[in-house]
């Protein structure tokens, strides 16, 4: 059945408080907490969620800024992904104050109260906030997500029309944090065999693409009522994409064409 | 599939399984007709029956003599249950991960859907028909 409560061993109990040391005189503080997720598999414990202070007045102005000064000042242990800090790598993905974002991308003062921090929803978490993302990656590569086609390949490059290229635009810019599928309640309680909204959108990046000639193929690699028709159109994607894409729409554009190629 | 054997395969023969199963458009395409279907249907009846509340056992008899209001009746039955059991075949899909369980359900909504389908039906014809 599907889990609408935490199994006992991930239920989340109080942690450290990580205070900051008194003010020097004359030191004008702006200070936030910031209450971060923390699991390790070491030390046999649940999970807990420690508290942060951070002065903002000596930060960066994005949560990833916070979290990375925390590691590199307050608490070495803390453990997450990060690399572009600029929103185009995906790597920072994670459950901010109740919504999938990027933390490189997310602005501490546009979060009210403390900044609550968590992996991203019902993955296995490795550590802190670092989630097992293998099934989703293995889900990636079960689309193929490459050119394939039937023809030998010209000598120069393969040509697209500007209005084909167009049909790229809100498909190719995705990518692949992550953020969509695990805000999916559907993927939450399938993702064995519901591929999430991120794969199919990427799916769909590759049925679009004027260049592909294996479109039929793709097609029926996702005519299943799992991996495919688990989309109840919830659009929570949609909400929490960082990126600003719809994935819900390419999965309706996704269902329209299993409906025309019927006849 | 066990979860124990889950660790020594690859996640790519997991996510692949058992490949697509080729279907799932014809049940997509039935609940949105159904859907469709129900529009015009159950407001012709809801104005029918709200009209028939304030007669009395006979009046709403003779209204199913109608052959027009008769078969409105039959076809909002046809597509209310249709319906019913397409939306309930998706809710146990989401929710049931057990095999055996789901199979038992699934099969419970569908003999429930032509037993009470059936029941519903048959009164609009035993009324219909004036027995």
């Amino acid at each position: 059945m599907a889990e609408f409560a935490l199994p006992k061993n991930s239920k989340i109990t109080e942690g450290k408080t990580w205070a900051l040391p008194p003010a020097k005189p004359g030191e004008e503080r702006q200070v936030r907490k910031f209450r971060v997720y923390r699991w390790n598999q070491d030390d046999g414990k649940t999970p807990q969620v420690d508290t942060y202070e951070v002065d903002m007045n000596d930060c960066g102005p994005m949560v990833l800024d916070a979290l990375i000064k925390i590691k590199n000042e307050v608490d070495p242990s803390l453990t997450f992904r990060r690399s572009c800090r600029e929103g185009v790598c995906g790597s920072c993905a994670m459950n901010i104050d109740g919504g999938n974002t990027l933390a490189c991308t997310k602005a501490c003062e546009d979060i009210d109260g403390d900044v609550k921090i968590y992996p991203l929803p019902h993955m296995p978490v490795i550590k802190d906030l670092v989630p097992d993302l293998s099934n989703f990656y293995a889900q990636y590569a079960s689309i193929k997500p490459w050119m394939q086609t039937q023809s030998p390949a010209p000598a120069r490059e393969r040509l697209q029309s500007a209005d084909d290229r167009k049909k790229l635009d809100g498909l190719y810019e995705c990518i692949l944090c992550a953020c969509c599928s695990t805000s999916c309640p559907s993927y939450w309680w399938n993702s064995d065999r519901y591929l999430g909204p991120a794969v199919l959108l990427q799916a769909y990046r590759w049925i679009a693409d004027s260049r592909d000639e294996m479109t039929g193929e793709r097609l029926d690699n996702l005519e299943d009522p799992f991996r495919l028709y688990r989309c109840h159109t919830i659009m929570n994607c949609a909400q929490t994409c960082p990126k600003g894409l719809n994935p819900a729409q390419a999965i309706g554009e996704i269902k329209k064409l299993m409906v025309e190629r019927r006849g | 599939m066990s979860n124990a054997n889950k660790p020594m395969r690859s996640a790519l023969k997991n996510v692949r399984g058992l490949g697509a199963a080729k279907e799932g458009v014809q049940h997509w395409w039935l609940q949105r007709v159904t859907a469709m279907a129900m529009i015009p249907l159950l407001l012709v009846m809801l104005v029918c029956l709200l009209k028939l509340a304030t007669g009395d056992h006979a009046a709403v008899a003779a209204s199913f003599r109608h052959p027009l209001f008769a078969l409105v009746a039959l076809l909002s039955i046809l597509a209310v249950f249709w319906h019913m059991k397409l939306g309930l075949q998706v809710v146990i899909e989401d929710y049931v991960h057990s095999e055996g369980l789901k199979m038992a359900s699934l099969l419970g909504i569908t003999f429930a859907t032509f037993i009470l389908g059936g029941i519903a039906a048959l009164s609009v014809l035993k009324l219909f028909f004036g027995a």
